[in-house]
């Protein structure tokens, strides 16, 4: 990159510097716009977030310093225990359903061929790309505890219709249930590229060998897929561990306490309480969390990118 | 269970040993039964939309009599026609339209600008600059929230569409990570001789990396364009004026005076999911290449 150099002039020493200054220039101006939206809205928040968290301050305007109170209080406050545990029953009841049945349609999807193909992909991949209204409007629908088609069925079950959105035990569950439906087929196509990248030709000696589809499932698609696998369930844990909107929306707009999750709480606590700085406190919580499982994520990245 | 694994051909079939031949066959049961399995669940995947556009289509007084229409009893418009003409629809669509188009604009740009720096030149800071932005990963974006909040209220844009715009820039690290790998493999031969050409960085990036780069761009900007129309919780937060809204946030924050009305209310979240389906569908290839590069998969 050096041959262009016009040092001729210069000095000795500088001949040795890394750096062409047009080549310096140039950068600058590229990065930027990058780096001045990066600092201002997300390192500078980010840390403010820390900061705050220290303090005892309304969600606008001047706090006082308060040393760690606010993370002794969270250990006494019992919608911070009903957020944490709620969050992680989300995630238990998503994580690990998603990632199979995704990876049970990926297989079963990747068999098909051509516009069949195609089709049922569409099926499952479209309730990915809608927006968070839709998919709480289509299902409020299908589960109205008056006129829902799903009605008939609970009632065989019930006995009688159900609001089964404003029955506790039902409600994440079926919030649940339902993000799988809407997410899925992001998984699908992570575990189809994985699928497509095993060669035919392990398949087809073992084939040959007369080895049974259920040994080739164990034996060579289950190992070699399984760090699509790891990807899958890694980034579906730190996306469910953000939930909001659905629990949100069908938790009648958070007016029940009892499904509220960490992002709600910090929602309920900064806009609803005016509390800023505990609000950020929780914010903290959930961004160590977060913390912990993208390192993992970012170690099987890079794991991935060496080979 | 399994993929592809087609049986050989007929005439190897014929010479393997009867056992082996009778395994064979029970697997094309097996086989059969998977498909039919998969075309069921995709049904019964699809169901739920189909379901919702069918109950839009349909009388309000139909929709509520006993019984399930597959198919409406008397077809109707009314409840699009009233959303679009009785709602404040056409403003959200309006506000979606110019905050997702700007979010797109911008993200793809800045990160395009900065991808190329740190793939093709050299500064100091380079290094510090591409590690900070790989560990932006581990910031969980609602968790900023109340600080962006904070922000956006200092700088009077509560309400705004650039309220709602700025913080969903931090959607940016990931286009840049992509966008790097895109131009780190550009080759090498065609940099050095444009620079014998004289070109400077701001040609070479805007006659070279970009145009040969343009199916990347236009990926990127497809799936942030479907990521930005359906962010709900920072337009939600943004927000409070009901002209100022998303139709996202919208259709769920602003209902009917005359109660419930399930057409009306599909038909609204219809309307709002109508262009990322629009989008996607015409897009299908690009949409399905951008989330797995997004995810560290390259294509």
């Amino acid at each position: 990159m050096s041959a262009t150099d016009t040092a001729t002039d210069v000095p000795l020493p500088a001949r040795k510097k890394r750096f062409n200054r047009n080549e310096v220039l140039a950068a600058l101006i590229f990065v930027l716009p990058f780096v001045v939206v990066y600092a201002v809205l997300f390192i500078y928040p980010t840390l403010q977030m820390i900061w705050l968290s220290f303090h005892k301050a309304p969600l606008i305007g001047p706090g006082t310093f308060i040393g760690l109170d606010n993370y002794a209080k969270l250990f006494k406050d019992k919608l911070f225990g009903v957020a944490f545990w709620n969050t992680v029953y989300f995630v238990v009841l998503t994580v690990v359903p998603a990632t199979l049945t995704a990876l049970a349609i990926a297989i079963g999807v990747n068999r098909l061929k051509g516009w069949m193909q195609s089709l049922i992909l569409a099926c499952f991949f479209i309730p990915y790309i809608l927006p968070v209204s839709v998919v709480f409007r289509v299902w409020g629908w299908m589960f109205d505890s008056q006129f829902g088609v799903l009605q008939p069925l609970i009632a065989l079950v019930a006995g009688d219709n159900v609001p089964v959105f404003r029955t506790l035990p039902l409600f994440m569950p079926t919030v649940a249930f339902i993000t799988v439906w809407w997410t899925i087929g992001f998984n699908i196509l992570l575990f189809i590229a994985g699928l497509r990248n095993i060669s035919p030709e392990i398949y087809e000696a073992a084939a040959l060998d007369g080895t049974s589809k259920w040994r080739q499932f164990t034996r060579i698609t289950w190992p070699l897929i399984w760090p699509v696998t790891v990807l899958v369930l890694t980034i579906q844990l730190i996306a469910q561990f953000k939930i909001f909107d659905q629990v949100y929306l069908f938790g009648n707009g958070g007016r029940s306490d009892a499904t509220m999750g960490l992002v709600q709480l910090i929602y309920r606590s900064a806009f609803q309480k005016n509390n800023g700085g505990y609000g950020a406190t929780v914010a903290v919580v959930l961004f160590l969390i977060i913390v912990v499982f993208s390192v993992l994520q970012f170690q099987m990245l890079r794991a991935r990118g060496e080979k | 269970m399994s993929s592809v694994a087609t049986t050989p051909a007929a005439g190897e079939v014929v010479g393997m040993s009867p056992r082996k031949r009778r395994i064979i066959r029970t697997l094309d049961i097996v086989g059969l039964i998977a498909t039919v399995i998969t075309v069921l669940g995709a049904i019964f995947w699809a169901f739920p939309l189909y379901w919702a556009v069918v109950t839009t289509l349909k009388v309000e007084n139909d929709i509520v009599q006993p019984g399930i229409d597959l198919w409406p009893r008397r077809f109707t418009l009314d409840a699009y026609t009233h959303v679009l003409f009785n709602t404040k629809i056409g403003t959200w669509y309006i506000n979606s339209l110019v905050t997702a188009v700007s979010v797109t604009v911008l993200v793809v740009m800045m990160s395009a600008l900065a991808g190329y720096a740190i793939s093709q030149l050299k500064f100091p800071g380079r290094r510090i600059l591409w590690w900070i932005i790989l560990a932006s990963f581990m910031i969980p974006i609602p968790a900023l929230i109340v600080n962006h909040f904070v922000l956006i209220s200092q700088f009077k844009l509560f309400n705004t569409w650039l309220g709602v715009i700025l913080p969903q820039l931090v959607y940016g690290p990931v286009t840049v990570i992509i966008y790097k790998q895109f131009f780190d493999s550009v080759p090498k031969e065609l940099r050095e001789a444009a620079k014998i050409d004289n070109a400077n960085e701001f040609q070479m990036f805007f006659k070279l990396y970009l145009p040969m780069n343009w199916g990347i761009t236009t990926a990127l900007a497809i799936i942030t364009f479907i990521g930005a129309w359906n962010q709900f919780l920072w337009p939600f937060l943004a927000v409070t004026d009901e002209k100022m809204m998303n139709v996202t946030v919208g259709i769920t924050q602003v209902t009917d005076a005359f109660g419930v009305k399930y057409a009306r209310d599909l038909g609204s979240a219809i309307l709002a999911g109508l262009p990322v389906a629009i989008v996607y569908l015409i897009f299908q290839r690009k949409v399905t290449e951008a989330i797995m590069l997004s995810a560290g998969i390259k294509g």
